[in-house]
């Protein structure tokens, strides 16, 4: 059984995340008044990939990009199967590490910088992410995504700061600016293509499709807060997401790049405050 | 009962052959010998007494005990007179006050309740520790056979005091032995001084000018330790008639008010394990050779300190002491990940997560619920095997290099291939899902959530986030294939590749046994300490995910032979187009060609160790001293006592 | 799997010795006023991500040898594209002493835009007539592909 929602995980969430990252491109295109690329361009441009010849610089970076996929995947299929959420969130940086350690490997000037920003990137919003993950537990007891989501009361509720908090380093995760330091999906060229600078053709279409599974398990994230047990719940969750993720776009055309200390920074700072406060709050009551 | 003796004393048999002979040849027999002699005891120890109920020992014998006080009484005056010698009166000072009043007690003082004293004893604990100090610590010895013939070599301005170095190094495993087996408090204390004496004599090694005043630096800091550790010897048994742990733990228990020898023993644990404020002394060793930083101050010595501190951690559960200890432990976490991340001289990070790692340890002792307890054995486990590799692997890499620092480690993985492998499983063991660093830190966190402690999860958090960088952007120093450049003639030896690749088995199948460890060795423990059966701190179904992600990771690099595409064409590295071709140089804007040099990120200026360092030992200043200022406060208000 | 190619095409914008002119005019096709992003168009500055190679000025001793690499870069399939006069001949340049010419001396060109500065409207159906040649040569290389596997594995009929 539970290999059927894996399966059905597998093939689904990277359709529903490239519809999403279209449907992204379209919108910040519409804010910047101009028409966008047609809703499907995400799928198209894998497919263009995977048609593209494939240049390597080391015989090794490759193999751990997909590393990076098939890691990136079972971390997903975890979330969705209802496991624990600090082992989700644990298997995210290996997968990540993986990421990086791929693009080090290529001992380019451009992969090295975005790779160490990528590992600054992954500092700056770890702790929050941790203190989710604590928050959960907190309020429902228990670590597995199941026990969050069977809740009496949306952990939201219990868990503004968390929220807040999480939602803040949202940005980090999804790459968007002010905080997309490492890569990012628009023409930026501030350090060429960052991480993702020496991969080519089906390694890159990798990296993009594992983009769209880490976007389906943030926003997954996010469905949590908002879930409790009644069927109501589900609108509610997809309604925040939706929402959430619009913020998110706002944002992104909104600000610009920011220097890593303030990325750095600033989501240390929230995070503490927020969560710090929102944690004593629950450990009072 | 004698093969607990067997443990103590054949050592010094060891130590004592090795102190005569010159002869490589013999002295290298006897190493190995020797080590395979206590290994396989170890063993027969862990068959013979697990799961038994505790065996405690007396040893009637007043003989022992007169040798034992002589002995303390030769070292102090060693000491002194050192001390007198090299200008370092506190030195002096400090052995003076802490023999003297070691010696007052053991001549003084109640008589007939050290009659009764159960000197030595094994329980689990004991033989998890008597394990971890055979097996690791006997590979350590091993590897330093050819290390250090190879590092007189390099090193001819270095007098050879070989002899010196492998008889100290045996006659500390066997006062390690002692303290885990030892119940009696007198006992426990003799061969911790034994510890403090050997780390002083090993540091000083080269006696250079630097390795003499680091030794000193950490024969004071133990030496503070020292004092209070006797300071809570008198106290227990002037003021309760207490001389062994069994009775401190049942006293304890039964509701006495023993938080003043607790906070006393707490300093002694901090200070061997090096924690704020005491933490300078094991930056400084790593001046010594490096089979004295792995085995001393990575995966055995400060092992003591938190061994001591998991014996007392019933005492100091939920008051004053315990929360010093929390403290101290979780700042001392969060500093040293900070701080390991603006060093590049590698063994600095090493010694840096090391003291971050034991901060965790300390802070699980001090919280003391059964979980703590979980996460805090499991994390001395695993530490220990994880640092000790990557000491030993640094200190191969650096006789092969001919340099520590990491940035010269970049590329290894072309330059030294198996090197860097080997490298690579100790730093992923450090830190990296789902090795057993990881799942410990794990098990750390929930407790600290369970016990409602959220300053310590704050901390535990930011440290974590600190670490991945670090360990991460060393990683990725030893995986960046440089092209063209050639493999360095290797010149670790078998003895090492022996200590080397045990050690990386070792890391790799204790994480895939975890589950098997967490039952058959763990929870008896805790059977024992807190009445608690069924431990589900990660559950079986998070085991066996971790397991298969294990599983996957090991068929990385088979994986790579047949999953990397034949279609791929090499290509140059981006430069902007002006890639001379080689990948290493591009053209300058004047023509000529300019070398590339990619550096790793340090961030000296928000974490750098002059900056971060003084205020986190200032700080473990403050929690100490305040500390003991409230204990002296109750003590006269007429709390204890 | 057919025709994505034409769908997703992006572009690396190299400027050889341009006085900028064209260049402006290739970055005011991204913008709102003629957005070719709506054709699933990205200027990604890095040619290994990158189908086709807008270059714009003429060749000279120090870009030829830049030229070239940023070209070996490009995985396959692409395409060549010379906006403006400059890259298509040296334009009024082409007599100087320090102009070898057009990008035809150092590339082999495919779409060659004229202009001076070229406009937007002809940069685009430049880009434009390059997806369909994008197209074209993917299937070329599918089938030289195909050839080879034939050649390699006895497997031709």
């Amino acid at each position: 059984m539970i290999f059927l929602y894996i399966l059905l995980y597998i093939i689904i969430a990277p359709l529903a995340g490239g519809i999403i990252v279209g449907i992204d491109r379209k919108i910040s295109a519409r804010m910047q008044g101009r028409y966008g690329p047609p809703l499907l361009q995400p799928f198209y441009d894998v497919i263009k990939l995977f048609n593209k010849e494939v240049l390597v610089v080391n015989k090794a970076q490759n193999f751990f990009v997909m590393f990076f996929f098939i890691f990136m995947i079972i971390t997903g299929a975890l979330f969705f199967t209802g496991g624990d959420v600090l082992l989700v969130i644990f298997a995210f940086t290996l997968a990540s590490i993986f990421l990086v350690t791929g693009a080090y490997s290529t001992n380019s000037p451009y992969s090295s910088v975005g790779a160490e920003r990528e590992l600054l990137q992954m500092m700056a919003y770890e702790p929050m992410v941790l203190l989710t993950a604590v928050g959960f537990y907190m309020v429902s007891g228990s670590f597995n995504v199941r026990d969050i989501m069977a809740a009496p009361v949306p952990a939201v509720v219990y868990l503004p700061g968390i929220f807040l908090g999480y939602v803040f380093i949202l940005t980090i995760k999804l790459r968007k600016s002010p905080f997309d330091l490492s890569t990012s999906h628009h023409g930026h060229q501030e350090i060429v293509k960052g991480i993702t600078t020496e991969f080519t053709g089906a390694t890159l279409a990798l990296v993009e499709m594992a983009h769209w599974y880490e976007c389906i398990l943030l926003l997954g994230f996010i469905f949590i807060f908002f879930s409790w047990d009644s069927l109501i719940s589900i609108p509610v969750g997809i309604l925040a997401c939706i929402t959430i993720y619009f913020l998110e776009i706002l944002i992104d055309n909104v600000f610009a790049r920011v220097k890593w200390e303030l990325v750095l920074k600033t989501s240390w700072i929230m995070g503490a405050t927020f969560a710090f406060i929102n944690i004593i709050i629950i450990s009072i009551i | 009962m004698s093969i607990i003796i067997f443990l103590i004393i054949f050592p010094l048999f060891s130590a004592f052959i090795l102190a005569l002979t010159k002869n490589e040849i013999i002295r290298g027999l006897t190493i190995r010998v020797s080590i395979c002699m206590l290994a396989s005891v170890s063993f027969l120890l862990a068959a013979q007494y697990f799961g038994n109920p505790d065996k405690y020992y007396l040893i009637n014998s007043e003989i022992i005990n007169y040798v034992i006080l002589s002995i303390e009484f030769i070292i102090a005056i060693y000491i002194i007179q050192i001390g007198i010698k090299y200008k370092r009166y506190m030195v002096s000072f400090l052995s003076f006050v802490q023999t003297s009043s070691m010696l007052f007690f053991e001549l003084g003082g109640n008589h007939s309740a050290k009659k009764m004293s159960h000197h030595i004893f094994v329980d689990d604990l004991s033989i998890i520790m008597v394990l971890i100090i055979a097996v690791i610590g006997g590979l350590i010895c091993i590897f330093a056979i050819a290390y250090m013939k190879d590092y007189h070599k390099q090193h001819s301005e270095i007098e050879d005091r070989r002899r010196l170095f492998f008889s100290l190094m045996f006659l500390f495993l066997s006062s390690m032995f002692g303290i885990v087996l030892s119940n009696d408090l007198v006992w426990v204390y003799f061969f911790w001084e034994i510890t403090t004496l050997c780390s002083f004599l090993l540091i000083g090694y080269t006696k250079s000018k630097e390795a003499i005043d680091n030794s000193f630096t950490a024969l004071f800091m133990n030496l503070i330790g020292g004092v209070g550790f006797a300071a809570a010897i008198i106290y227990l048994g002037f003021g309760f008639g207490i001389t062994e742990l069994r009775d401190v733990l049942s006293a304890s228990q039964s509701g006495v008010n023993l938080v003043i020898p607790a906070t006393f023993l707490a300093i002694a644990g901090i200070s061997k394990s090096a924690q704020l404020p005491f933490s300078k002394w094991l930056l400084g060793a790593m001046v010594a050779p490096t089979p004295i930083s792995a085995l001393l101050h990575s995966s055995t010595m400060v092992k003591a300190g938190v061994y001591l501190l998991i014996r007392i951690s019933p005492l100091l559960r939920g008051n004053i002491s315990g929360h010093m200890v929390i403290l101290v432990g979780g700042v001392t976490f969060l500093c040293m990940s900070f701080i390991a991340i603006s060093q590049s001289d590698a063994k600095k990070v090493l010694a840096y997560s090391t003291m971050a790692n034991l901060g965790l340890i300390v802070a699980c002792t001090g919280i003391g619920t059964y979980e703590a307890i979980w996460a805090s054995v499991m994390l001395i486990i695993f530490h220990a095997v994880a640092k000790s590799l990557m000491f030993l692997s640094v200190g191969a890499t650096e006789q092969n290099l001919g340099s520590r620092d990491i940035e010269d480690m970049h590329g290894l993985i072309v330059k030294l291939p198996e090197l860097a492998l080997i490298m690579a499983i100790g730093i992923a063991g450090m830190f990296l899902a789902p090795f057993g660093m990881l799942i410990s830190k794990w098990a750390a966190l929930k407790a600290f959530i369970d016990s409602k402690n959220i300053i310590i999860v704050i901390m535990l958090v930011y440290g974590s986030a600190a670490t991945l960088f670090y360990w991460t952007k060393w990683l990725g120093k030893l995986a960046a294939v440089i092209p063209n450049s050639e493999r360095l003639k290797n010149t670790v030896k078998r003895d090492e590749w022996v200590a080397l690749i045990s050690h990386a088995i070792l890391v790799v199948g204790l994480c895939v046994m975890f589950p098997i460890i967490s039952k058959k060795l763990i929870e008896p423990l805790l059977l024992d300490m807190f009445n608690v059966t069924g431990v589900n701190i990660i559950s079986q179904g998070n085991q066996h995910i971790m397991t298969m992600m294990l599983v996957m990771i090991i068929m990385l690099p088979f994986g790579m032979r047949y999953l990397t595409s034949r279609e791929e064409k090499l290509a140059t590295v981006y430069m902007g187009g002006v890639n001379i071709g080689d990948n290493r140089s591009f053209d300058g804007a004047f023509g000529e060609s300019k070398k590339m040099y990619l550096s790793s990120w340090y961030m000296e200026k928000y974490f750098g160790e002059k900056k971060l360092l003084p205020i986190g030992i200032l700080i473990g200043q403050v929690i100490i001293i305040s500390t003991l200022i409230f204990n002296t406060f109750v003590v006269f208000r007429g709390g204890a006592m | 799997m057919s025709d994505y190619m034409k769908k997703s095409p992006w572009i690396m914008h190299y400027d050889g010795s341009s006085c900028n002119g064209c260049d402006i005019e290739v970055l005011a096709c991204l913008t709102p006023l003629y957005d070719v992003g709506r054709f699933g168009v990205i200027n990604t500055g890095n040619p290994k991500h990158a189908d086709i190679f807008l270059v714009t000025g003429s060749v000279n001793e120090q870009n030829s040898s830049v030229i070239l690499q940023l070209y070996d870069q490009m995985p396959s399939p692409k395409v060549v594209v010379a906006i403006g006069i400059c890259a298509t001949s040296g334009g009024i340049f082409a007599e100087c002493y320090n102009v070898k010419g057009g990008i035809n001396k150092v590339l082999p060109v495919d779409i060659y835009v004229s202009g001076c500065a070229a406009r937007p409207e002809a940069i685009i159906d430049g880009v434009i007539q390059a997806v369909e040649l994008l197209e074209k040569k993917r299937l070329e290389m599918k089938e030289y592909k195909k050839r080879k596997a034939d050649d390699i594995y006895g497997t031709a009929k």
